[in-house]
């Protein structure tokens, strides 16, 4: 290690990026899929995807949702989008004219005046994307639906988009096969800021891509949130990538947040032991690193009949005879830090250090 | 043919090409790397690296229109040793390797089982392939395999259909499939991408003690460097069918040589690093196989290629000792000679951030 690397990691511009008030208040949050069964189609059981989610998302804020496949964390955001109904609970959000809406109970048609301010990012840059469209009428489309009725006001408009976004505005009128998949990530991105939204929900953005693409992807986003005050509801389940690109992170398990905290108080010192579990299954990119550790064992919880008391339970090291039948409230533990476990307060587990 | 003593199976300057009407996927372009018996190796880089056909060369089953152009995979079996090139890929021996004394474990379990047979009646169908054992001796080793790695209630287990299991467990059936032959190697293409980090953590863990318990050797193939990181003793990086940079854990994440190696450490993001900074990147992307550059395949995304020779003059694996091998001009004094300031650009940290 003699010389200097040339491109260590600097500090992201920080243009003091204001994190301001609440624009989405999830309460109670729940989405049960009925299962149907025999002769009759009849309901016999419900899948409960999302159980009970409470947390909001702040003006300018990074909210990471993490968990496992089947955890919920996909579905809570799309209960958030109205892509599916939610079965009860509230979505308040803070619309751009300042009023406050209850999401989860406005028709699709009262949602529509709406649906520029929440936009999404997708995980796969391949499928969601149209062949068919040049980028222009990709990036386009939402500012024609949306009364840029002018096609040389969208041309300028995408012009400004492809910068934003690090593409060259020449490219507008290629088709997406002609990108690689960094980027029509791209272009994806560029779509979801056309209507400058207040919220964007980016569902698992970077785990279609390369390792080497990864990293462009999530400079872009960071850099575009130093600089248009964007706020992102994060879904993901790398938390390497979480790490990096969060404020603050919300864990999921069988279908219930379990832990919700700032970043840093989250990795360094977590309070449910599911999150110590899965901050310790993460492979640390440093062979010296190695540890002889036990995994968690067992299997995540049937969403469709999970455990009494706490879901977590069967596979905690911790469990004490209160938690196979009393299930744990979400309790606020310490101002900023939320928690699901009946022994929070006792437990001191182990994170993850910095190196 | 020779291989030393210290070496299993020796895949020297292998090449695996996929002619089509468009043009040809060079998709492995002279590969050349050891596996030593017990030990694990890890081969990672990113989609269209060549890591994947590799595997499939060494088992013989690369897919048409692909076919080996050159080189040779040595195998040392108990009779001597053979190039795997040499086999009809259809014939009886590399029948007995395959799945014999090389087992496989692919990345997605739900599509490597039968879905119309028990997963039971598939495992003892590769036992009786490989060993000659009747019908009740073969269930009981099934029976065994699945304790083996660690499925419980195995009895049972061996009636359910791959549908039926979890995506933990039919990992481990996949493996306990692999491991009826008693290989010697088993190659394990992306064992754990499609599963969660705990899952993952588990499978891991399981691979660890079965080669602890059985001796085997282990080919990792993953695109992730913090499994490798974990797993592997030895580590091949691959760029664009060419191995860039092999050599032991320790010096691949701590003292990396080539570029590419340093450049791919850098810009992962660890749970251990600072949040929120921009990560260092690697400009471009991987190219289109039909568009493949000349010279170094990482010239031009290098920020340290030299003009006039890493974009002219493929380079040569160097041997810098210690069982670390770097292909880059960066390290050939020749093609370097042009600026003395050698040392000043030589590209250094990784791991170490």
């Amino acid at each position: 290690m003699t010389t200097v690397v040339p491109t260590a990691p600097t500090p992201a511009p920080q243009r003091e990026r204001v994190i301001g008030e609440a624009i989405l208040d999830v309460r109670r949050l729940t989405k049960f899929f009925p299962i149907r069964g025999g002769l009759l189609r009849r309901v016999t059981g419900q899948v409960r995807a999302v159980d009970d989610v409470t947390f909001s998302i702040r003006q300018g804020e990074t909210l990471a949702l993490v968990g496992e496949s089947g955890c919920g964390k996909t579905t809570t955001s799309r209960c958030i989008l109205r892509a599916i109904d939610p079965t009860s609970g509230e979505l308040l959000f803070r619309t751009k004219s300042g009023g406050t809406v209850d999401l989860a109970k406005l028709s699709q048609r009262q949602l529509r005046p709406l649906r520029p301010q929440l936009q999404m990012i997708f995980q796969d840059p391949f499928s969601s994307l149209n062949p068919r469209m040049t980028v222009l009428d990709i990036s386009g489309e939402p500012l024609l639906i949306n009364g840029m009725r002018k096609r040389k006001d969208r041309i300028d408009r995408v012009e400004h988009l492809m910068q934003l976004v690090r593409l060259r505005p020449e490219y507008m009128r290629r088709f997406p096969h002609a990108f690689s998949g960094g980027q029509r990530q791209r272009v994806g991105i560029a779509r979801a800021l056309a209507l400058n939204p207040r919220l964007i929900v980016a569902d698992e953005p970077v785990s279609a891509l390369d390792t080497s693409v990864q990293a462009q992807t999530l400079n872009l986003l960071l850099e575009l949130q130093n600089t248009l005050g964007l706020t992102y509801l994060f879904v993901a389940h790398n938390l390497g990538v979480v790490k990096h690109i969060s404020d603050r992170v919300a864990v999921m398990y069988v279908g219930q947040m379990v832990e919700l905290a700032e970043r840093d108080a989250l990795f360094s010192s977590p309070k449910h032991p599911y999150t110590a579990a899965l901050l310790a299954s993460v492979p640390k990119p440093d062979p010296r690193l190695r540890q002889q550790r036990t995994p968690l064992p067992g299997e995540v919880a049937n969403p469709a009949d999970p455990p009494k008391g706490c879901y977590f339970h069967p596979r905690c090291a911790f469990a004490v005879e209160r938690c196979k039948v009393e299930r744990p409230a979400w309790e606020q533990l310490e101002p900023g830090r939320w928690v699901r476990c009946h022994r929070a307060k006792e437990l001191t587990l182990p994170g993850i250090s910095a190196a | 043919m020779t291989i030393p003593d210290d070496v299993l199976i020796s895949v020297r300057d292998l090449q695996t090409h996929f002619v089509s009407d468009e043009g040809t996927t060079r998709a492995v372009d002279g590969a050349s790397f050891d596996v030593r018996p017990g030990k694990t190796l890890g081969i990672v880089g990113e989609t269209g690296c060549g890591k994947s056909v590799t595997a499939r060369s060494i088992l013989r089953i690369v897919e048409r229109p692909g076919r080996i152009v050159g080189g040779e995979i040595l195998l040392r079996r108990a009779k001597g040793v053979v190039d795997l090139v040499d086999l009809d890929p259809d014939g009886r021996e590399i029948r007995q390797i395959r799945g014999g004394e090389i087992g496989l474990v692919f990345q997605e379990p739900m599509t490597s089982f039968s879905p119309v047979h028990t997963v039971g009646d598939q495992v003892i169908e590769a036992i009786r392939l490989h060993k000659k054992l009747d019908a009740a001796k073969a269930r009981a080793r099934a029976i065994e395999l699945f304790g083996m790695v660690g499925i419980n209630r195995a009895a049972g287990r061996l009636g359910e259909y791959s549908w039926q299991m979890s995506g933990g467990i039919r990992q481990r059936a996949m493996i306990a499939m692999a491991l009826a032959g008693g290989p010697r190697l088993l190659i394990a293409d992306e064992p754990t991408t499609a599963l969660d980090v705990t899952t993952q953590a588990q499978i891991l863990d399981l691979l660890r003690r079965l080669q602890r318990e059985t001796g085997m050797a282990i080919m990792l193939i993953t695109h992730d460097l913090g499994v490798i990181a974990e797993m592997a003793d030895d580590v091949v990086v691959m760029y664009l069918g060419r191995v860039v940079e092999q050599g032991p854990v320790d010096k691949i994440f701590h003292e990396p040589k080539h570029p590419y190696t340093s450049a791919l450490l850098r810009s992962i993001p660890g749970v251990q690093n600072q949040a929120r900074v921009m990560l260092p990147t690697i400009a471009g992307s991987i190219p289109h196989p039909f568009a493949r550059p000349a010279g170094c395949p990482f010239h031009p995304r290098c920020t340290e290629a030299i003009k006039g020779v890493s974009d002219v003059v493929v380079p040569e694996q160097i041997d810098l000792g210690g069982r670390h091998v770097v292909a880059c001009h960066l390290y050939d004094a020749e093609a370097a000679r042009e600026p003395a300031a050698g040392a000043a650009r030589e590209p250094t940290a990784g791991a170490a951030r």
